[in-house]
């Protein structure tokens, strides 16, 4: 049986290197169906890779509740100072009252410069508990993090970030050296590595870059410069008071984040009538993007799947016209003893093999999508750099990513394709009259 | 005397389109001993084809029976006849019918692939049978490499491989030149004097004297004045 089947597939391939040109373009039909389904999906997967990238950063164990700002006619407080946002007292609820965190982590954030000698650059500065750094899954590349000594005595001490550690000390170690934000002056400890940026929470923050950083202890800046921000903007006052810019609730597991969720937003909702704070939760934030995804890769495979289609009517025509040119030779092997299932076979086994090559094809050029795609981003560039400049950064970061299934797929739909299009030319050859085949000129 | 093959009282209807029913074969009887050469003439629309058809195994009778090698075969389906044409009848035919992209081994081996055996003695009997008809140095050539004559010699062989009870030759000299004609029905009467049972329909009355008898086709039925049955 095996070697039958080998003489069988040995046979296809015979008779169709007769007829290369042939061969050919029935096989490229197949190819390109199967190197589009895998070079869409990997761009699929890749985009959202990305963006669930960002979004895993956030933590998927994570709920995240931020002030925002409400409408201006409902916020608390008088005068052109705006009150609004998580209170410390939030935070001690929530602490006392929501037994299924680990950890709540309560973070202030103020855009403020920053001073060192004569260099200048605009940071955030963030007052935050030692917690903070593991939360976000920051790293420490010089010194040490802020410690829980630190926030208790309130020290003047800092962490900065990387790119804004460059920005201030170019030439310089940058720990022990002192930074000035507005009047006062804070020791710095440590320095964290560069990170990626996250994914943007709400309305009221774009995606967060931890790399223009400099971190105090939370009572440092509940110390230093208060609650109360007060901003001059062509030649009007605006000010705003906030406690917490951002508490981060942590559960110990995954199957309690949507539960913890509904209880601290009843928590809030209690003491804040006016709705200054969103609730985000990671999880249902990566649940969306994967369904987002999958509903992108379904459209892919579709438009793939119509390339297969018309591959597989390619290789149907072709096959249709050799039946019917080799009608003699069907008659000759039928006198000879050949039963309706071995021309069947003899024919389907062309297809296939024709299908299958398109495929194994596919399949190879599939796997050359990161660099095809890259090096056509680099000689764009080159090229017409404005072009590449103006697209959006997601599309000029992209990196294919190749979905093993989409492999295993589209090689398997691309013989499937060559077997359901083959069978009705096998057939029709199978059933001819093996008298009137033997007559065909 | 035991019989190569033997067809009984045998009828062929055609139905055409629009339902006019066309009776090709109206009741013929023959006997073929083992070791018979016969040569079938008749004129186009005789029903001579039709009969050959039949014998071949490549057609069903509408009535009668037919014995190929004792078994009764007029009832068989698609498959068995198959399955019969592989193992049992060997053909021969006018215009060679080689399969262009196989070589001369290959096209040999044919009747023997499709009976399931592909081992390594099935390809040594095809050498054999290449051999016997004088075409040992060609094996691995293709037919249109070949001369006319030379894509008989190789039918020939095609036709013995599979050792079958009857071969069948349907004007084996029609397409070739006389000298060429003469050297294939050479090759025939050796076959038949190594007791090779041959059913040749042929237009030619000079490649019908060959035969050891010769039965006439007319209108469906044998001609009565032919001498039936008899060995000369």
């Amino acid at each position: 049986m095996g070697s039958r089947f080998w003489q069988t597939l040995r046979l296809g391939l015979k008779s169709l290197l007769l007829h290369k040109l042939r061969s050919g373009l029935a096989i490229l039909g197949i190819f390109i169906g199967v190197t589009a389904v895998i070079w869409l999906v990997a761009m699929g997967e890749g985009v959202s890779y990305q963006a669930q990238q960002q979004i895993k950063e956030l933590g998927a164990n994570n709920i995240i509740i931020r002030s925002t700002k409400p409408p201006s006619d409902v916020t608390r407080g008088g005068g052109f100072i705006i009150a609004y946002g998580l209170l410390r007292d939030d935070y001690d609820r929530i602490v006392a009252n929501v037994p299924t965190l680990v950890q709540a982590v309560p973070m202030r954030e103020i855009r403020k410069e920053a001073r060192y000698l004569d260099k200048v650059t605009d940071v955030r500065l963030v007052g935050c508990t030692a917690k903070y750094l593991e939360m976000n899954n920051l790293r420490i590349s010089r010194g040490r993090f802020l410690s829980d000594k630190d926030l208790e005595n309130a020290d003047n001490v800092a962490v900065i970030a990387g790119t804004t550690a460059q920005e201030l000390f170019p030439y310089e170690d940058p720990i022990g050296q002192s930074v000035q934000v507005e009047k006062d002056f804070y020791v710095i400890v440590g320095q964290t590595e560069p990170k990626n940026p996250s994914g943007g929470i709400g309305g009221s923050m774009a995606a967060q870059d931890f790399n223009l950083d400099i971190y105090i202890p939370l009572s440092t800046l509940r110390g230093r410069i208060g609650d109360q921000v007060v901003t001059s903007r062509a030649g009007s006052r605006e000010g705003e008071r906030v406690e917490l810019s951002q508490i981060t609730a942590t559960v110990h597991d995954l199957s309690q984040v949507d539960e913890t969720a509904e209880v601290i937003k009843k928590l809030l909702a209690r003491s804040h009538p006016n709705v200054d704070y969103t609730i985000v939760v990671p999880k249902e934030l990566l649940q969306q993007a994967e369904v987002l995804q999958m509903m992108f890769n379904l459209l892919l495979v579709l438009i793939a799947g119509i390339a297969l289609l018309v591959g597989g009517i390619g290789i149907m025509n072709i096959m249709l016209a050799t039946v019917t040119e080799r009608t003699r030779e069907i008659g000759i092997r039928r006198a000879l003893g050949a039963k309706q299932r071995d021309i069947v076979s003899q024919f389907l086994s062309e297809t296939v093999v024709l299908s299958a090559t398109g495929g194994l094809l596919g399949v190879f050029f599939g796997f050359l999508c990161h660099p095809a795609i890259v090096g056509t981003r680099a000689v764009m560039r080159q090229l017409f750099p404005e072009v590449i400049s103006s697209l959006p950064p997601n599309i000029q970061q992209l990196e294919p990513r190749i979905a093993p299934w989409s492999i295993v797929a589209a090689f398997l739909i691309s013989v499937g394709v060559g077997v359901l299009f083959g069978l009705y030319p096998a057939q029709r050859a199978a059933r001819m009259d093996p008298i009137e085949a033997l007559r065909h000129e | 005397m035991k019989m190569a093959a033997r067809v009984i009282d045998v009828h062929k209807d055609y139905v055409l389109k629009g339902g006019v029913v066309v009776r090709a074969l109206r009741g013929v009887s023959i006997d073929f001993p083992e070791g018979d050469f016969v040569a079938i003439m008749g004129s186009s629309g005789s029903g001579k084809s039709t009969l050959l058809n039949l014998l071949g195994c490549l057609d069903r009778c509408t009535r009668g029976q037919y014995l190929l090698g004792g078994q009764d075969v007029s009832q068989l389906d698609d498959d068995e006849l198959s399955d019969i044409r592989s193992r049992n009848l060997g053909f021969i035919f006018q215009s060679y019918n080689l399969i262009a992209q196989l070589s001369v081994v290959e096209n040999i081996e044919l009747p023997l692939y499709y009976q399931g055996n592909i081992s390594r003695e099935a390809r040594e009997r095809c050498v054999q049978m290449a051999e016997m008809v004088g075409l040992s140095d060609r094996l691995d050539h293709r037919p249109f490499q070949l001369s006319g004559g030379q894509q008989q010699r190789v039918a020939i062989a095609r036709a013995l491989v599979n050792n079958p009870h009857v071969i069948l030759a349907d004007e084996p000299t029609g397409n070739l030149d006389s000298a060429t004609g003469e050297e294939i029905m050479q090759v025939l009467e050796a076959l038949n004097a190594a007791g090779k049972t041959i059913i040749m329909v042929t237009h030619e009355p000079d490649i019908a004297a060959r035969a050891h008898r010769t039965l006439r086709m007319k209108d469906g039925l044998l001609d009565a004045h032919t001498p039936y049955g008899a060995l000369t």
